[in-house]
Parts: structure tokens; C-alpha cells; sequence
């Protein structure tokens, strides 16, 4: 049956239908679809983990308990997995494991652009990578025998123009992949020194055989054109910018397998043409490659490192004309994200730039507390960076310090790895402030559940972290929580537990006002002739509070009735 | 021949619905077809934008500067945002409604007020029409994205009937009525 798929569900269609046991993961754009679309199917185990390190090494556990697993994550996502992804490589699988990482060049929504690629080289795993969902699909189903037969984890590289883009997929039925036995094998699954040393040469070998399958194995293909003058190697979505550009017209060898690349038949390709060029977004990866085979190659001395390539990227490279188009208009004001309306993160936020606070953000819808008007943070790394960060932080710069900074972290990210940085703080002792900004959900990568909401991947009751507890086991004394609408209980808690002196916990909890189940209040609006034009309640940053002629209004389908901008109001304008 | 569209907005505009409709009437209609969106950050009340491509074959998802051979956009400023993604001789379906950015809204800067003029001036077929008021007529504002469907729809060489069966195969059963109504406002208008 012909569906338009986007490539994240075409893919989880494919190992769906590859008779995968379980999926664990942690949401994390362009990935989070995969692992919802597998959830529909209720006869896989389907679950968000705390962390993507934990999704892997719950998908090792299956996947050695006998069931095909997979995990799904994005680029840096892969970075705090990569403990057990690396050690996997010697291990290898029992039953087949599929590990799919989404990289995002340009930075759609991601605090990086790293490429994926390394990650093969460096662990020595086999990666796949489609350039649309009909590949994704196919890739996916085919790729837990791959698996099974190197014995190994296969990683399936996606990235954002895949991930998100729908194309037609033909889609098949599910074939049940028997559960494997699992059978003690401590030389295979017990990684330590001895074993390990006598894995690390199975593993060698492994890529060694890989190599030689990628020359013939379906993934990879030429096509043929007739203009021997140029011949591109290309995989992904560049494949697709490439064909747009040159159609038929010249030979393409088309990677669908990207480690380990097949040296004889790119040596075979380019010794075809009469000029070799790789296009590939983000690193010259496949370029490096093609050097060290001593061939003469073009790459990145024509493309950049940096960002998205498109049709027109590549027919600029090669000096193509390129479409004609209506200049922009000058001017225009950019529409950056922001918080919408009724977000419980504004208040707090306010509070900690009305107090001049320096704020050590992390990885959320809360990062848009960087923007303008509230400015109100000061630096932005990874995922649980800002409470680790806070206590170095404070290490350096002494008690002054610890008077005036925060941490500030969602509900998730502090599940994800803000725990630990917490745990540093009591045990190595700073009397910092962590501020969890505790929204009951999974925000930014659009509403999943996690450890705190009590409730599973499928909204059904779960097992549920109380924050309170977990922060007080830690050994933190001064917890306490505040509604982030009471403007006066915020700045009292954010002034008392900054003058503490000890370490401290402030858990600022409402719900996203974006959930369901959230009840919104009748819309505000301003009584104009009270409103004395001050702008005190602009600088909440609401997209539902204008200036119009010099006095305040309130867009009455936006406002939810948060009641923050009335606290703010001096005149009583606003009820 | 490769046909785009391309569909832009602010977030939360429902123009993730307006695309899925426009797929599944090309789906139907034998094209190969690629729609293509980003999700995440845009999510938040920033720009969106979403590349619908369709012909025999289609290769790259992305519709680049020059490209496009009509644009909606769900909101006026966002049409001249993206006005440079249209092919020569193209279209802009503009639903006249504003929506402040947060630069206006903070009072960094103004709304253009005469973004549409400066579009015509530049030798851009402007087609702009209220959404938001035919939409209400149709019985909800959330009806903007296929009011203007509807409004693409006119020009666009496929059968008001095979839309209307899209719609249906894509709304909620007790939406049918509303959005049937919302799409004839919209190819009137």
C-alpha cells in the first residue's frame, strides 16, 4: 500500500515491520517521530528512557536478551551514549540491533552541527544512510540482517530534509522475527581486559568484511550518464540535490552505506570520469576517504563545512546558472520563536532578570529565555550542563557568586542529566541555587512524557519520580516549590534561597499551558483608560500583549489568563 | 515537470493540516510527491514553512529562491518574508491577516503596512483575500488553512471534488462540515 510518509515513520514502519521487540529512546528533534510511530504499534515494547545512553543500553539488554531493538536519538544524543555504543562494537549483538541517529545541519533546532559519521569511523560501525522515506524504509527492514549477520550495531543516519520530509513509501506487513535464545557467552559479553583484548581483533576483521560487502551490497549503486566529463559521489539528501541538478546526465555513484566505504568501487568510478566530486553536507568525509585511495578528488574546496546544501548550493558550485527571483524586501522584522503565551516559564524567568541574576541555562522551550526583552540568560551547552556548570561556576568566582547565580533546568533535562550535577553540588559542597522548571512534560520536542509526568509513552500511569524526594535523598535540605504565576512568591523564594547558605532547590511547577488537560482562564484585557502606557508589562515578552497608540492590549485569542502581566501592572489596568 | 508550492505562516497556524490535504490530492492524482517541513524551535510562534513538490519524479524535497510556482501564506508579512522562493510569473495566495512578531510586539520596530503594495510593485501576481473572517464564517477561525486551500484551489487544475475527498480522508468526521464549508468560502472568494 502507497502511504506519504515522512522519513522518520517510514523508517519506523520498516523495523516494524523487520519484527523489532522494543524501542527505547529519549525524544530529541529531527528523531523524536521515530520512536512515536513505533508506539502506535502495541506489540513492541515502546518506551522514553531518562537518557539516550540509557535507551541504548536498554536496547543492548533486549537485543541480548534475544528481541530486535532499536534506539533513536539525535546527533548530540549520541554523544552520551557513545560510552556504550563504542564498548558494542566488541560485544556485538545476539539478536539485531539498529541505533538511528538524525544530525541537523543548519542548526534547525540543535546547539551544534556535528556529523554523525565520525561516530562510525571511530566505534567501527556499520552505517547506513537513505535519502528519502521510500530508503528509509527499506534500509530499516533490511537492516536487522545486516546486523545479525556481521554481528554488530548498525547505525542509520538520518538528518532533518529526511527526517521531516514525507515521500511515498510502498508498505509491506510485519514478518515476526522469532525471539533468539540467549545462551552465557562471557568471552563475547563480558567486557573486561582479557575478553576485550581477544574481541578487539573480531572487530577489525568485522570491518574488514564490511568492506568488502559494501562493493557489492545492494545499498550502494552507479548510475550511469552519458557525460563522462564529471562524476559525483554523493549520499543522503545531497543525492537528491544532486539528481535535481544534473538529472540523468552524469554518472552518480550513490552511497546508501557510508562506513565502511567500498575502496575498489569508488576507485572503479572515479577512474570513469575524467573529474571527481563528493558532495556531501557538514564534513568532507567521503573526500578524506577517496584521498587516502590516492585519487584526485574535489570536495570541499568547492562546498562549505557549514550548513544545508540545496539545488541551488550545488549549481553554484559548479558555475550552473541559477534561478531568477525578487530581491527580499528590505526591513522586514524577523519572527523569531518565543514563549508563547501563559508559559509558566515567564515568570520566573522575569523574577531572575529583574534581580539581575546570572542564570546558567540547559537544553529546552526554556532556552527562549535568552531572547529579548528578558535576556535573562547568560550560557547555554548541553543537556544538564547548567547545574554541573553552576557548581564550577561558583567554585570559580567565590560566595559573591553563589548570592547571585542559578541554574535553571526543565523537568526532563534534569531526568536526563541534571541529577548528577546535582549530586556534585551536595557532595562537593557549594551553596548553589538549582531552579528546576518543572512543566509536567517533555516541551520542546512536542509534549512526550519522561520519569517525572507519571505516565508512559502511550499516556498510560507509570511509575513516577517525585523531584522533592530525589532532591532531598540527595542530601539537599532547602527544597521548596513555587507557582512561577505568583510573581511575589518567586522573587521571595529566588532572594531567600540565594542568600542561603547552603545548597538549595527551587522546583517552579505548572504545566505547560499547551497541554490538553490544562485548563485556561478567561482572557485579560486592559481597561484603556487606566492604562497609563508605562510598558511595565512589556517587558514580560507575551506575545499576547502589544502597544497600539500608546497604551497596552491584550490579543484576547492568545491570552490564557496567566494573570503575571496584572501582578505586573502598577495601575490596575489589566484585569 | 516538477511543480512547488510552498506554504508558510507563523506557528501554530495550522499549516501542517493545509499541507497533508495537499499532498494527499496529488498523492491521488498519480504525482509523485515530496512535503517537506521543519519541526521544533519554529514550533514556538516563530516562521514556518512547509515545500510541497510534485511531478514525475521528485528529487530534492526543498524549494530554493526562485522555485516556487505558487505561495500561500497564512499571514501577510510572512508572504513577503518568502516573496524571493517564487518563480518568475508565480502566485502569492496572502491571507490579509496580521500577526505581530515579538520585534513589533516589544516596539523594537513597526509592522510594514504596505507589504502588499511593495509585492505588486515588484511584478508579484498578489492574490490576498481575509481568511480569517471567511473562516469564522465557515464557523471557526481554526478554518483559515483550508479557506485558503480553497482559495488555491481555483487556479490549480485539479477538481474541486477530489480536494473536498482529501479533506474529508484528512479531518476529524465532525470537522467534515466545517472544513467543507471553509474550502468553498475560500475557492469563491
Amino acid at each position: 500500500m502507497k502511504k506519504l510518509l515522512i522519513g522518520n515513520e517510514a523508517l519506523a514502519r520498516g523495523f516494524y515491520e523487520a519484527g523489532i521487540g522494543l524501542v527505547s529512546s529519549y525524544p530529541g528533534t529531527p528523531s523524536t517521530e521515530i520512536t512515536e510511530c513505533l508506539a502506535q504499534y502495541r506489540d513492541i515494547a515502546s518506551e522514553w528512557a531518562p537518557n539516550e545512553k540509557v535507551a541504548t543500553e536498554v536496547a543492548f539488554g533486549a537485543s541480548l536478551g534475544g528481541k530486535r531493538s532499536v534506539c533513536a536519538m539525535k546527533h548530540v544524543g549520541l554523544n552520551v551514549a557513545a560510552d556504550p555504543v563504542f564498548t558494542m562494537s566488541y560485544t556485538g549483538v545476539n539478536a539485531g540491533m539498529v541505533l538511528c541517529v538524525a544530525d541537523d545541519p543548519a542548526m534547525h533546532s540543535s546547539q551544534n552541527e556535528q556529523d554523525s559519521r565520525h561516530y562510525a569511523i571511530a566505534a567501527k560501525l556499520p552505517m547506513l544512510e537513505p535519502s528519502d522515506s521510500g530508503e528509509a524504509y527499506a534500509f530499516a527492514r533490511a537492516s536487522f540482517a545486516l546486523s545479525e549477520q556481521f554481528d554488530t550495531i548498525v547505525m542509520m543516519r538520518m538528518c532533518t530534509r529526511i527526517a521531516h520530509s514525507q515521500s511515498i513509501v510502498d508498505v509491506g506487513e510485519r514478518e515476526e522475527a522469532p525471539d533468539r535464545p540467549y545462551v552465557k557467552n562471557p568471552q563475547k559479553y563480558i567486557m573486561m581486559p582479557a575478553y576485550a583484548k581477544a574481541r578487539h581483533p573480531i572487530v577489525e576483521a568485522r570491518t574488514k568484511a564490511l568492506s568488502e560487502y559494501a562493493e557489492t551490497c545492494p545499498f550502494n549503486r552507479v548510475e550511469p550518464g552519458a557525460d563522462h566529463s564529471l562524476g559525483i559521489i554523493t549520499s543522503g539528501t545531497c543525492y537528491q540535490y544532486t539528481k535535481e541538478v544534473f538529472g540523468d546526465r552524469v554518472p552518480v555513484l550513490k552511497l546508501g552505506l557510508v562506513n565502511p566505504l567500498p575502496p575498489q568501487l569508488i576507485r572503479d568510478f572515479a577512474a570513469s570520469v575524467d573529474r571527481l566530486v563528493v558532495i556531501e553536507e557538514l564534513d568532507g568525509v567521503i573526500e578524506t576517504f577517496c584521498r587516502t585511495l590516492g585519487l584526485a578528488v574535489e570536495g570541499k574546496s568547492l562546498f562549505s563545512p557549514i550548513g544545508e546544501y540545496s539545488q541551488s548550493v550545488v549549481a553554484r558550485a559548479f558555475g550552473l546558472p541559477e534561478k531568477e527571483y525578487v530581491p527580499a524586501l528590505p526591513d522586514l522584522p524577523g519572527r523569531p520563536p518565543m514563549m508563547c503565551a501563559g508559559c509558566p516559564h515567564r515568570g520566573m524567568y522575569y523574577v531572575l532578570a529583574k534581580n539581575k541574576v546570572t542564570v546558567l541555562g540547559d537544553i529546552g522551550c526554556y532556552t527562549l529565555g535568552a531572547q529579548p526583552p528578558l535576556n535573562a540568560v547568560d550560557s547555554v551547552l548541553c543537556m544538564g550542563a547548567s547545574v554541573s556548570g553552576l557548581h564550577g561556576f561558583n567554585r570559580a568566582r567565590g560566595t559573591e557568586s553563589e548570592g547571585k547565580t542559578v541554574a535553571v533546568i526543565g523537568d526532563s533535562t534534569f531526568m536526563h542529566s541534571g541529577v548528577t550535577g546535582l549530586i556534585d553540588i551536595a557532595y562537593n559542597g557549594t551553596n548553589s541555587t538549582v531552579i528546576i522548571l518543572d512543566n509536567s512534560i517533555t516541551g520542546m520536542t512536542g509534549h512526550q512524557q519522561n520519569p517525572t509526568t507519571g505516565l508512559d509513552i502511550h499516556g498510560d500511569p507509570a511509575g513516577k519520580i517525585d523531584l522533592e524526594a530525589l532532591c532531598r535523598s540527595i542530601g539537599i535540605r532547602r527544597v521548596r516549590v513555587v507557582d512561577p504565576y505568583d510573581l511575589a512568591a518567586c522573587d521571595a523564594a529566588v532572594k531567600e534561597e540565594l542568600a542561603a547558605a547552603e545548597p538549595s532547590v527551587i522546583i517552579s511547577r505548572r504545566p505547560c499551558v499547551l497541554l490538553k488537560n490544562v485548563k485556561k482562564n478567561p482572557p485579560l484585557a486592559v481597561d484603556a483608560a487606566k492604562c497609563r502606557g508605562c510598558r511595565s508589562c512589556m517587558q514580560l515578552g507575551c506575545p499576547a500583549i502589544s502597544f497600539k497608540e500608546k497604551k497596552a492590549v491584550v490579543d484576547a485569542t492568545l491570552c490564557v489568563g496567566c494573570g503575571v502581566c496584572r501582578q505586573k501592572c502598577a495601575f490596575d489596568a489589566i484585569g | 515537470m516538477t511543480k512547488s508550492v510552498m506554504i508558510v505562516g507563523v506557528g501554530g497556524q495550522g499549516s501542517l493540516l493545509a499541507s497533508k490535504v495537499l499532498g494527499r490530492v496529488l498523492t491521488a492524482e498519480g504525482y509523485d510527491v515530496k512535503v517537506s517541513e521543519v519541526h521544533g524551535m519554529s514550533q514556538r510562534g516563530g516562521s514556518v514553512v512547509t515545500y510541497v513538490k510534485f511531478g514525475e519524479r521528485v528529487y530534492s524535497p526543498i524549494v530554493d529562491l526562485g522555485e516556487a510556482d505558487a505561495i500561500v501564506s497564512f499571514e501577510k508579512l510572512e508572504a513577503a518574508r518568502y516573496a524571493p522562493y517564487l518563480k518568475k510569473g508565480g502566485r502569492i495566495v496572502v491571507n490579509t491577516q496580521e500577526i505581530d512578531p515579538m520585534p513589533v510586539i516589544n516596539g523594537t520596530t513597526a509592522y510594514p503596512s504596505d507589504v502588499l503594495e511593495r509585492l505588486a510593485a515588484a511584478g508579484i501576481t498578489v492574490d490576498a483575500l481575509d481568511a480569517l473572517t471567511l473562516a469564522e464564517e465557515a464557523g471557526s477561525p481554526k478554518a483559515v488553512n483550508i479557506v485558503l486551500m480553497g482559495h488555491l484551489a481555483r487556479n490549480f487544475g485539479i477538481a474541486p471534488e477530489k480536494w473536498l475527498a482529501a479533506i474529508e480522508a484528512t479531518v476529524a468526521p465532525k470537522f467534515v462540515e466545517l472544513n467543507r464549508r471553509a474550502f468553498r468560502l475560500g475557492y469563491e472568494a
